[in-house]
């Protein structure tokens, strides 16, 4: 039958091809590697979280809010966020879009974190609702300590300045290239050398809350704008 | 902004306050919200339709109908809702838009329709979103075309051609065949021109018979100088064709880069290269090579027929496809040529000596053709043949689908074109039976309300009832409008109607000097003598007006004492010149000439006092018989000259 040497040579190539594909198909069947090539399809998100908040008159209990304005800010809120809870994309996606000018996604990631005291990475409706109403409805007190608790970025309970820089700058950033007069470039360090002149008293380089709440209440400025937003909803 | 993020503002401006202590300079102040409305539901009524939603949501576009004050013209005081009379279903895309912020068009819905919804409530069709604008632009450039299309179409009946300079001319009866005879004249010689080329070519070839010295010669060099002299008419007409159109075109430049001339250019060029060059044995080769060219002429063709037309331009918008198409094909002969190769090496008189040798054997068996001038002879190039074989048959039929859903997308739009042409006809006649239908409606109530007021004149006031009842309370409305139209330019609408003589027959027994006896006596008599008078004004048809006034000329009888050329009167084809007449006195003693309100102190109040301007002029009015200054209601002397002064009507 192989009455040439060649004709045997095509012949064990073609068994060679054949013995290879075999051993893949086998190895794929065992699911040692994966031949298939659509791979996204398999990362299916299972489970879509939907939370639920708790009820209006708990809420309402917990707050500031009458139930009517609890009501709207649900609605607008829900009509962000579908499942019930934002993250810090959407966070950051939806405080951009108050600022087109600018880049407004540090100081929404500094926001975020002020917003999720539980550090879990996601902002359920109750603690939207009550952040804002400390800040819209709150004291005095309560609004400069949550601000306080937004500056410090690493949550230990000072302020230094390298933090009040990193603020300093998102809130410059939020304004955009395009601005008049054009932002110098050691114009935020300036705004932070006056900053900790204000606050810090004992010069020790850093603020505390109750530095940062003294010095506040000194300045008349501060406190008339705290009270700016007091008819917000 | 979007609308949607406007809930959130509140928390935005609550997280201002990370800013304050920073900030350097005091804060500006707070906008008050003035008398703020607590949140509260609106009903909007869309035709029986009930829809919901918040005030604030509406308010998110102020500048539309709803978002505005505009909407407060619609609010129903007794239900405390907003009623809209229009389509509850493209109503629904639009308050979605408000509380979505994305406009969608739902592909149900008519273009037109869709377009006159969102003018009405004041969105700009701009706005729709990326996932339905596709789709918007596709619909609304096909309703843009066919409204160019009739528009052009009513342009050419108009006949209202702007003057076209020689140039303009040229261009259009070289685009369009059908404009004028010498266009089409010119089209087929060329056509014929082509086929001639075409032919001489093929013929040029052919073995025509011996020559003593056992070899055959093709008929080119047998009958050399008839052939030369063929392709030379040919060539003249092809040129002297590509200069016409070079001097026509509206933007030669444009039309020098265009696919056609360059199909005209390369398929005459030959042929003045051929001139050119002398019979040089280095360059007789490239001459030949030029003659291939000749070949390009066949392409001309693609003026004179659509179908071509389509199939290149489905070619070249299939272009990715086709490109797919070779470059798998490419591929695959590769792979299974250099498997052949391999595995035919070693077999004796192998005819598979190369690689690129076996491109050969594989294309033929991929596209099944299988020639058998080279077939593998050890097994496995059996078995990879065999492979090679089935697979071809698989990699060429993939995107033949994709090609042809093209072409049908393409020749169905065409289609589309021919049928909507078709179909003008019927459809311009179908708008001009409307039209004519809604004003004869007007002259026919009239006629009713004429004979209402004979009758009630009569005092036999019990029968008008049953006669006005037909008409509608809008009809009746709208026809008074037309109505005070006609009392206040003094003219009437020509009406066009047999029946009227059988109506004012019955009036004539009631003799009445009044003025609209005379004026319907007049008209009697008109149509008796001319029974086929007909109202062209009632359309802007000018062909209805022509036919009038060559019917009209027929029957001309000339006024002995008129001073009025004829002519004069039926030259107006324009329908919209109107004539003022008043009165029709039947003592007016004057001639035609005078087309000015003639008043005759004793019957002048009677004009000012009539109702019914049912004296209507049809254009040249010969009237039968002189004017005699004669009152009284003989209808048949004094009535035509009335009738000669009306002059012309305008269609409403």
């Amino acid at each position: 039958m192989f009455t040439l040497q060649s004709e045997s040579e095509g012949l064990q190539t073609l068994g060679i091809v054949v013995v290879v594909c075999s051993s893949l198909k086998l190895l794929h069947y065992l699911g040692l590697i994966d031949l298939s090539y659509d791979k996204i399809e398999d990362e299916l998100e299972l489970t879509t979280v939907c939370y639920r908040p708790e009820g209006l008159e708990q809420l309402e209990a917990q707050t500031n809010f009458t139930k009517r304005e609890l009501q709207v800010l649900y609605r607008g809120f829900k009509n962000e966020c579908p499942s019930g809870v934002v993250n810090e994309e959407t966070f950051k996606q939806i405080y951009a879009q108050f600022f087109p000018h600018g880049d407004a996604s540090m100081y929404a990631h500094y926001l975020f974190n002020a917003f999720d005291t539980a550090q879990t990475g996601s902002v359920k409706f109750e603690g939207f609702v009550m952040a804002l109403s400390t800040l819209l409805r709150g004291t005095v007190h309560e609004k400069l300590r949550w601000t306080f608790n937004l500056y410090d970025i690493n949550k230990d309970g000072y302020i230094n300045k390298e933090e009040m820089m990193d603020i300093v700058k998102a809130i410059y950033d939020m304004m955009g290239k395009y601005t008049y007069p054009v932002l110098k470039q050691d114009a935020p360090r300036l705004h932070v050398e006056v900053f900790f002149q204000k606050m810090d008293k004992n010069k020790d380089g850093v603020v505390t809350l109750d530095e940062f709440i003294e010095s506040c209440q000194e300045d008349d400025n501060i406190m008339r704008s705290l009270q700016l937003f007091e008819n917000v909803m | 902004m979007a609308a949607g993020v406007a809930a959130w503002l509140p928390f935005a401006r609550a997280a201002a306050i990370g800013w304050m202590p920073v900030a350097n300079c005091p804060m500006p102040l707070a906008p008050t919200e003035k008398n703020k409305r607590q949140d509260e539901l609106i009903i909007l009524n869309v035709s029986g339709r009930r829809f919901q939603t918040w005030r604030t949501t509406l308010e998110r576009y102020p500048d539309t109908l709803l978002g505005s004050t505009e909407k407060e013209f619609f609010f129903n005081e007794d239900t405390k809702e907003y009623f809209f009379d229009r389509d509850p279903e493209v109503f629904r895309c639009i308050l979605n838009f408000y509380r979505t912020g994305k406009l969608h068009y739902p592909r149900y819905e008519c273009i037109s329709a869709y377009d006159e919804e969102l003018a009405f409530y004041g969105i700009l069709p701009e706005i729709i979103g990326d996932c339905c604008y596709e789709e918007y632009k596709d619909r609304k450039r096909e309703n843009a075309e066919r409204l160019m299309d009739d528009n052009d179409s009513e342009n050419n009946q108009e006949g209202s051609m702007p003057s076209l300079n020689l140039r303009q001319t040229m261009w259009r009866a070289f685009e369009n065949p059908h404009t004028s005879t010498l266009a089409l004249v010119f089209y087929y010689v060329t056509g014929f021109f082509i086929a001639v080329s075409v032919i001489t070519n093929v013929v040029e070839t052919v073995p025509c018979g011996t020559v003593p010295g056992n070899k055959e010669l093709p008929c080119g060099e047998r009958y050399a100088v008839a052939f030369f002299c063929l392709d030379t008419a040919c060539v003249m007409i092809f040129t002297v064709e590509y200069l016409m159109r070079l001097f026509a075109a509206p933007s030669r430049y444009r039309f020098m880069r265009s696919v056609m001339s360059i199909i005209d250019v390369v398929a005459i060029m030959p042929y003045y290269i051929g001139l050119v060059m002398t019979n040089n044995e280095d360059v007789s080769g490239a001459f030949v090579t030029l003659r291939v060219f000749r070949v390009f002429r066949i392409f001309k063709f693609s003026r004179h027929s659509q179908g071509l037309r389509i199939l290149g331009y489905t070619l070249k918008s299939c272009a990715s496809e086709l490109g797919f198409l070779l470059f798998s094909l490419t591929m695959a002969i590769i792979i299974f040529a250099t498997v052949m190769f391999y595995a035919e090496k070693g077999s004796s008189a192998s005819k598979f000596t190369s690689i690129p040798a076996s491109f050969w054997y594989t294309i033929v068996t991929m596209t099944t053709l299988g020639y058998g001038d080279m077939v593998p002879k050890t097994i496995a190039g059996k078995i990879f043949g065999s492979i090679c074989s089935l697979s071809g048959v698989l990699v060429i039929a993939l995107p033949v689908p994709v090609i042809v859903s093209n072409f049908s997308r393409i020749y169905h739009q065409n289609q589309r074109a021919d049928k909507r042409r078709a179909q003008k006809k019927a459809r311009l006649a179908r708008i001009r039976v409307a039209k004519t239908g809604s004003s004869s409606a007007y002259l026919h109530s009239k006629r009713n309300g004429l004979l209402n007021a004979a009758l009630e004149l009569t005092g036999s006031s019990d029968d008008e009832q049953h006669i006005s009842k037909s008409t509608s309370l809008i009809e009746s409305q709208h026809h008074h409008l037309l109505h005070c139209l006609e009392k206040t330019t003094g003219l009437s609408y020509l009406v066009d109607d047999p029946l009227l003589s059988v109506r004012t027959s019955t009036i004539k027994n009631h003799e009445f000097i009044d003025e609209q006896l005379f004026e319907q006596n007049c008209m009697d008599n008109s149509m008796q003598n001319y029974p086929s008078t007909r109202s062209p004004s009632l359309s802007s048809n000018n062909g209805g007006s022509t036919s009038c006034c060559s019917r009209r000329n027929k029957k001309t009888t000339h006024l002995p004492n008129s001073n009025v050329p004829a002519t004069r009167l039926r030259s107006m084809q324009e329908l919209s010149t109107i004539h003022i007449q008043c009165s029709e006195q039947p003592s007016l003693t004057t001639s035609r000439s005078s087309l000015n309100m003639k008043s005759d102190d004793g019957l002048r109040p009677n004009c000012k006092t009539s109702h019914l301007t049912t004296a209507i002029i049809t254009i040249p009015t010969p009237p039968a018989l002189t004017p005699e200054g004669e009152s009284g209601p003989h209808p048949t002397t004094n009535i035509s000259t009335t009738c000669s002064n009306i002059v012309k009507v305008s269609a409403l």
